[in-house]
């Protein structure tokens, strides 16, 4: 019965995990590449643009994950019809995951080279595939090592998800190991967890360097 | 031409009104043209003028390199060119066409059919050689038989048919240079925009990609426009120069030219690696008098090409008489054409210094007086 509570929750948090960090790769590559090619000098330089996107970005990171959670409520009922359960924390895990995974993606993407977006230009390519062509494949090692850190951060979001009632690892050390003083239940989500981020971030860093030919 | 155009172009030049293309048929064949080009940036401290009424019109098939100190303008003339950098006032034209008001799609074929390489070589760091070399042909939506015909050939004009999968950090600097070259030339463009493209190599190297340059200028016919700090790379294969400082063009002319007699203080000191100076030990013992009656006189003769006067040795001795021991010298051909530099002094002459002066004038272009050596 431990056994499939403990399985159960590693299944909760994968699929929290999972769906919002899909959600935020699919939406913050985009987002961070309107945010590096708007910006001054950019191949799509528009200042008043970058500036409001910047701003959106900035508001939704500042506010501490556990506040945005409860401030989500309404809209989470929205989306998903519940505020409680998986579906209802991949809501604000994505809101939160976004901005944070556009952020350092635009990292990456904002040391790519300048001279090789001017050789780009020089041999006659559009901006769309500077962007394609140049700024993506040569951001990609970086926009990888990225996401490998948005995991762990998503992982540690998810387990505070868990304690207003998301299910997951984080939702069974709560209320197992904290409300009840079960440290062995406790001990073993502290594995699990520990077990599961140096997973990820290993094969995050394998992948980035597989990738990376500099 | 007819006689009555003859004589409208005299009469036109009489009252200098006359456009500059009638009066150097040459400008209307040149491949590319500057007309009062000049670049402003906002700089913090207000405007700054990066160029600054530039004229200048380089013929087809040639090899026009523009020299100057860093910061002299060179990298912003050189992008007018592909427009990577927009001209402040005054018209390029490529083909007798202003290039002025192209739009995005004008301006991409127009850089399709302009190669550039760059000091750095800019090459994308994920891409293998043949992909990069391929990326101008894909993003212009060539089909891939003929991409790949490209790619093979001119990889295989460039030296590097054995690393098609290498990426570039495998490569030396030379090698990532010739791959620069190969991406340069895929589209067959008719320019070749060079900037500093040796500059980051060792000499060796930077000797073999010049053969390659003009080899390929050469071959193909293509028009090569580098820029470059280094005179000596103007030395080895340019046709033209023109000396660039703040902006403005200060000296211009056939290569021999501005080497054999450099009028600018800038040129002479972008010269000064080339030359030598006076060994300390001679410098030490020059005197602006002579201090004792048997004294040598000390004089530096330089031949700068104007003609075709042989730099024949024993005609130089008997001109000058007396005991004449050559110091310090070099010669170099340079467009065929004898330029260099030899410090003689003369001891026991039987012509007095000035006799002296002018008869070494009979030998060499410009004579100096350095002083007296006891």
């Amino acid at each position: 019965m431990w056994f499939e509570r403990l399985l159960q929750g590693v299944v909760d948090t994968f699929l929290m995990v999972g769906v919002s960090s899909l959600i935020a790769l699919v939406l913050g590559i985009p987002l961070a590449v309107i945010l590096v090619t708007s910006s001054k000098g950019g191949i799509f330089e528009a200042p008043a643009l970058n500036r409001a996107l910047g701003a959106f970005v900035n508001l939704f990171r500042s506010v501490p994950f556990l506040i945005l959670m409860v401030a989500l409520i309404p809209f989470t009922r929205l989306i998903v019809g519940t505020t409680y359960g998986v579906w209802a924390a991949v809501v604000p895990l994505t809101i939160a995951a976004t901005p944070f995974f556009a952020r350092v993606a635009e990292v990456s993407l904002r040391e790519v080279d300048h001279g090789l977006i001017e050789a780009a230009q020089a041999m006659g390519c559009r901006r769309w595939h500077i962007v394609w062509h140049v700024l993506l494949p040569e951001a990609l090692p970086g926009i990888v090592g990225g996401f490998t850190i948005t995991l762990v951060t998503m992982i540690n979001s998810s387990a505070m998800a868990g304690a207003i009632g998301a299910g997951g690892l984080g939702d069974i050390a709560y209320r197992y190991g904290y409300q009840r003083f079960d440290s062995q239940i406790m001990f073993t989500v502290i594995v699990l967890l520990v077990v599961l981020v140096a997973f990820i971030q290993l094969s995050g860093d394998r992948l980035a360097r597989v990738l990376n030919k500099r | 031409m007819t006689t009555a155009n003859a004589q409208r172009i005299q009469d036109e030049v009489a009252h200098a009104t006359v456009p500059p293309t009638a009066l150097h048929p040459d400008l209307n064949t040149a491949h590319v043209r500057f007309v009062g080009v000049g670049k402003t940036y906002n700089g913090q401290q207000g405007p700054v003028a990066a160029l600054e009424g530039i004229d200048l019109a380089i013929q087809r098939g040639e090899i026009f390199g523009i020299i100057g100190r860093s910061g002299a303008g060179k990298s912003s003339l050189i992008r007018t060119i592909n427009r990577l950098e927009q001209p402040s006032v005054g018209r390029v034209l490529i083909d007798q066409i202003d290039i002025g008001p192209f739009n995005q799609d004008r301006l991409v074929e127009l850089r399709r059919r302009i190669g550039m390489i760059f000091q750095h070589f800019n090459l994308m760091s994920a891409k293998t050689v043949w992909q990069n070399v391929e990326l101008p042909l894909k993003v212009a939506g060539v089909g891939k038989a003929l991409r790949q015909r490209k790619v093979t050939e001119l990889l295989e004009l460039v030296g590097l048919q054995d690393k098609h999968d290498a990426y570039p950090a495998q490569l030396s600097g030379g090698q990532k240079q010739r791959v620069g070259i190969a991406r340069a030339l895929v589209h067959d463009p008719e320019i070749l925009l060079c900037d500093e493209a040796t500059s980051a190599l060792d000499p060796e190297t930077t000797e073999s990609i010049l053969v390659l340059l003009k080899d390929i200028n050469q071959r193909l016919g293509l028009t090569v426009i580098l820029i470059t700090h280094e005179m000596s790379v103007i030395r080895d294969i340019c046709d033209r120069v023109v000396v660039l400082e703040r902006g403005r063009i200060i000296e211009q002319g056939p290569v021999w030219q501005v080497f054999g007699d450099p009028r600018h203080e800038v040129s002479k000191t972008l010269l000064a690696p080339l030359q030598h100076d006076l060994p300390q030990e001679l410098q030490a013992r020059l005197h602006k008098h002579p201090i004792s009656p048997n004294a040598a006189l000390a004089l530096r003769l330089r031949l700068t090409g104007n003609d075709d006067r042989a730099p024949e040795l024993s005609t130089l001795f008997s001109t000058l008489g007396g005991q004449v021991s050559l110091l310090q010298g070099g010669i170099e051909q340079i467009q065929g054409r004898t330029l260099g530099q030899l410090v003689v002094t003369v001891a026991n002459s039987p012509h007095d210094r000035d006799t002296l002066v002018n008869r070494a004038r009979q030998w060499a272009h410009q004579v100096e007086v350095l002083g007296y050596v006891v």
